[in-house]
Order: C-alpha cells, then structure tokens, then sequence
C-alpha cells in the first residue's frame, strides 16, 4: 500500500516535469525580434546599488545601468514605457535567462569565462575595477600588496574576495588576508566604521556609491586590481541580439551619452570614470 | 524553457570539499551550541521552578525576553553589537571569534526552548515524588538533582530532539553572525554557477542527513528510557 502511494506521486511529479518542459516551445523568436514586433522588453537590474540600479521608495529604478538599458532599448524600438524592469540578484541571474523571465540582464554582471558557457554576453559597456573601500584616516592601504594581514569583508554570495586571497587579480599576487564573512555590504560597512573589518572590496562603481552615501568617515583606496567588463546577458546563443546590441553600445560611447550617463550617475562620488569605450568582444 | 539546468547537479559533485567544510561548520556550531544550551537550559529551569522569587522571576524574565526575540536579532547583537562595537572577542582570530558568538547566541536562544521543555517534564513528576524528596530531609537543590529532574528528562526526550533539529537548521543563518556554515557555501555556489535546484536539493538532502538520524535516535532514545508510570 504505502509502496504503491509512493509510486503514485513519482509518477505525479514526473507528469510535472514533463508538462514544465512542454510549455517551453514556441517562442523561437530573438529579443531583437521580439523588441521590433511587440515593442516590450523585460530588463533586470539590480535594485539595490546606489549609481548602478536602486529601486527608489515610489517604484522606478535609477541609476547608470537603467539608463543603457534605456538606451539600449530605444535604439531597438522599444519606448521607455515598453522596458519592464525585474530586480536581477546575483544568484539568479543565469536562470533568468535561461528560462526566458528577462529578455536582457543589465546589473553589474561581469564577463566571465565561467559565466561565458551559460550565457551569451554583449557588450563590455563599461570597464569597471574591483578596488578597496577603507576608513578615511586609514593611511596604511596604498596598493593590493598593502592589505596583506588586513581583514577584509567576505560578502557571502560574491566573489570579490576571492581576487584578493586566491590571486585572480591584474598583477596575479596572492595576498594573505584575514577574511571576515558578513551577509551583505551594508553589514560590510557597519563593520569596516567599527574596526571589525579594515577592507571592503568589489567594484568601485559600487563603492563609489557607498562612499558618497557615508560622507567624510570612509573613502576609496584607488588600488584598482582587476578589470570587471560589464556586460549584457543575453539568452544563449541568442547571437543576432548580441551583435545589434554591440552596434548599440559602440554608438553609445562615440555620440557621448556613455560620458554623459557616467557624469549624471558618479559626479561627487570621486570615482574616477573610465573615458574611452572599453574594448569590444565578440558575441559567442 | 531550458529544462538542462534542472539536473545539471556536477557543481555539487565540483565543490564537494567545500561543502563538506561548509556541513563540518554545521556540525560543530551545532554540537556546541546543544550541549551549552542544555546546561544553560537545566540552570534555567532550575531557576523557574526554585522558591526564591527573585530567582522565578530572573528565569521568568530571561525566558520570556530571549525567546520571543528574533534569532536573528540575537545573533545580530552578539556579532555586531557586542563584538564588533562593544569590542568584547573571544579571540584575535576572526574566525574563532565569530564562531564563538554564533554559539553564544545560539545556545542562549535554544536555552529557553530547553528550559520550557524540561519544566513541561518536570509537571508530569507526581507531586508525591518532591514531597516525599522533602520529607527524608533533601534540600531543593538535592530533590531537583536526585529526584525531579532524571524523571523530567526522561519523559522529554521526544521535545529536546526537536528542539536539535531546530537547532540544526537555525544554523543556517549564522551568517549574520559573520561565520560560515553550509547555508552560506550554497549562497556561494549560487553566485558561481548561477542558482539551480540540484544545489539546493543538494543542500536539502545535507541537512537531512544531519537531522532524519537525529530524529530516529531520540525516538528510540524516548521509548527506552520513557518512566513507566
């Protein structure tokens, strides 16, 4: 009896399985297609980086990756009522796309060559670098090699420390630092005002964001130590989207709206933006 | 839709080294925070049932404040609050520091379920049995010690193991606390290889393996040893 049951809701879960896969098909079309056709695109960001992509309190996002997705979506044909945005958390990026829940992923993502398999990237629009947030009166951090025996902030479900410790990083050094896990950067930073921590580390278009908020108590190192090529994820294979978009993003950068974008979203935060288009890749 | 990433479950076999570690911090956060809770738990109780008001009303208070706080608030203030701000540390080693708050306030959190627990057992001892415990001359201290709690204990068994399993899985979210555990390799394994269910059915069938047994054994543990009454 209980074996028999048992069997009863295998085969229930398998019917599930299989009626999920069914109801994929149809769609075989682009997203540039689909931006020309229906006028729509669904968009993720992040929603919760100052400068980058933060959700405000009455329902818009704002912020430098909003804006090229703007762009972006303008040159396509899609007015800026057509652009749904969806909050795109690190975790859950890959699967969105995969899954067909975003059309295109604009939200710090960094080309990588481990994400490169999953995803198809366009773009770099934006050469961003992993740098160090530190205590304003903290003189002792100048360079990468300077944080060896510091203790740095280790965000769970983030890879930046990883650069610093396991050496993936622009001058390949390995640096002995203490880390110190912490659940997201705003414990980060309570940390790093109470000494518990003396670094914070990831991108310092993120950072910047951070420092402007904090006021006079924190600022940035200007140690950069790696290249983050922000990107635009794209559903796999997806390679005519990919090299529109390239077009895109070129034009972007010589009619002047990327410096134009970068001023609105960093000035006063004392980041120092990157004033030439990053090197182009191709779509793969 | 892309059903490949449904089964795609080789990042689990990948990192495996790391999520060993990730449950070995599991297992000693909880075994230490069990075995600290049960004492604090049995001095609670104690406290709850002694016949000095002060000490009730002390335990009564203890109770009521911790366990109606949020784990994560307790865990909060023992790492950001106490550590980090007020400067009290365990240790100059982070990572032995951090370990040691995320038992401090795991085991202070699960003490009141301990307590309750026990003091429940300690209301199903006859009346009978501390009365005749004060007739032949023990004092409170000894009647607790010989007389109600061995009886109390046994016929809480069943509720303590939950309370573990509870336990097991408050785990998880120490993180706050600044120390990894297995909760957090996940939230890692998320980033890198984007999140797929085969890591967290992974990670599910982890944490069973840690608490099915746990179950089983304290319902043997509480048929064996149940008082016969």
């Amino acid at each position: 009896m209980q074996i028999r049951r048992m069997g009863a809701a295998l085969v229930a879960a398998g019917a599930m399985v299989a009626g999920l896969t069914a109801c994929g098909g149809g769609e075989a079309t682009t997203v540039l297609q689909k931006a020309k056709d229906e006028k729509k695109l669904v968009v993720g960001v992040k929603y919760d980086q100052p400068g980058l992509g933060l959700k405000k309190p009455d329902g818009t996002v704002e912020g430098f990756d909003v804006d090229v997705a703007k762009y972006i979506a303008g040159k396509m044909g899609v007015p800026e009522s057509g652009i749904e945005f969806k909050e795109a958390r690190s975790a859950n990026r890959e699967s969105f796309l995969k899954q067909g829940q975003v059309d295109l992923v604009i939200a710090t993502y960094s080309i990588t060559d481990a994400r490169k398999p999953q995803v198809t990237f366009a773009g770099p629009y934006y050469l961003a670098h992993q740098d160090s947030l530190i205590r304003a009166d903290d003189a002792s951090i100048t360079s990468l090699e300077t944080l060896k025996g510091k203790k740095v902030c280790q965000v769970s479900g983030s890879n930046s420390w990883k650069n610093i410790t396991e050496g993936t990083n622009k001058m390949s050094l390995k640096v002995e630092a203490s880390l110190v896990p912490a659940g997201g950067y705003d414990e980060c930073i309570a940390k790093l005002k109470s000494n518990a921590v003396d670094v914070v580390t990831t991108d310092d278009t993120i950072l910047a964001g951070f420092a402007k908020r904090e006021g006079s108590a924190l600022k940035v190192a200007g140690a950069p130590f790696t290249d983050e090529k922000y990107g635009i994820g794209i559903k796999k294979g997806d390679i005519e989207t990919c090299n529109e978009i390239n077009k895109i993003v070129a034009g972007m950068w010589t009619d002047g709206t990327a410096a134009k974008l970068l001023e609105k979203h960093f000035a006063g935060t004392g980041l120092k933006v990157e004033t030439t288009a990053p090197p182009a890749e191709g779509c793969a | 839709m892309d059903t490949s990433a449904l089964f795609d479950f080789s990042p689990l076999v990948q990192e495996f080294d790391k999520i060993l570690i990730g449950f070995w911090s599991t297992i000693r956060l909880t075994v230490m925070s069990a075995i600290i809770a049960l004492v604090l738990g049995t001095i609670l109780v104690a406290m709850r049932v002694a016949p000095t008001p002060v000490l009730r009303w002390a335990g009564t208070a203890y109770v009521n404040v911790v366990r109606n706080t949020p784990l994560t608030l307790v865990l909060i203030l023992c790492a950001l609050g106490l550590s980090d701000t007020m400067q009290l540390t365990f240790s100059e080693d982070p990572t032995t520091n951090y370990f040691w708050w995320a038992v401090a306030g795991l085991s202070a959190y699960t003490a009141t379920f301990v307590c309750e627990a026990l003091r429940s057992g300690i209301n199903t001892v006859a009346l009978g049995q501390a009365e005749a415990a004060r007739a032949i001359g023990l004092t409170f201290i000894q009647s607790l010690r010989l007389v109600v709690l061995p009886q109390a204990f046994r016929s809480v068994i069943s509720p303590l193991g939950s309370i573990l399993i509870a336990l097991t899985k408050n785990t998880t979210i120490v993180i706050v606390a600044s120390y990894l555990d297995a909760a957090a390799q996940m939230k890692q394994m998320f980033d890198d290889y984007g999140g797929t269910i085969p890591i967290f059915l992974g990670f599910a069938f982890g944490y069973m393996v840690l608490t099915l047994p746990t179950g089983f054994l304290f319902g043997w543990l509480a048929k064996r040893l149940a008082v016969a009454r």
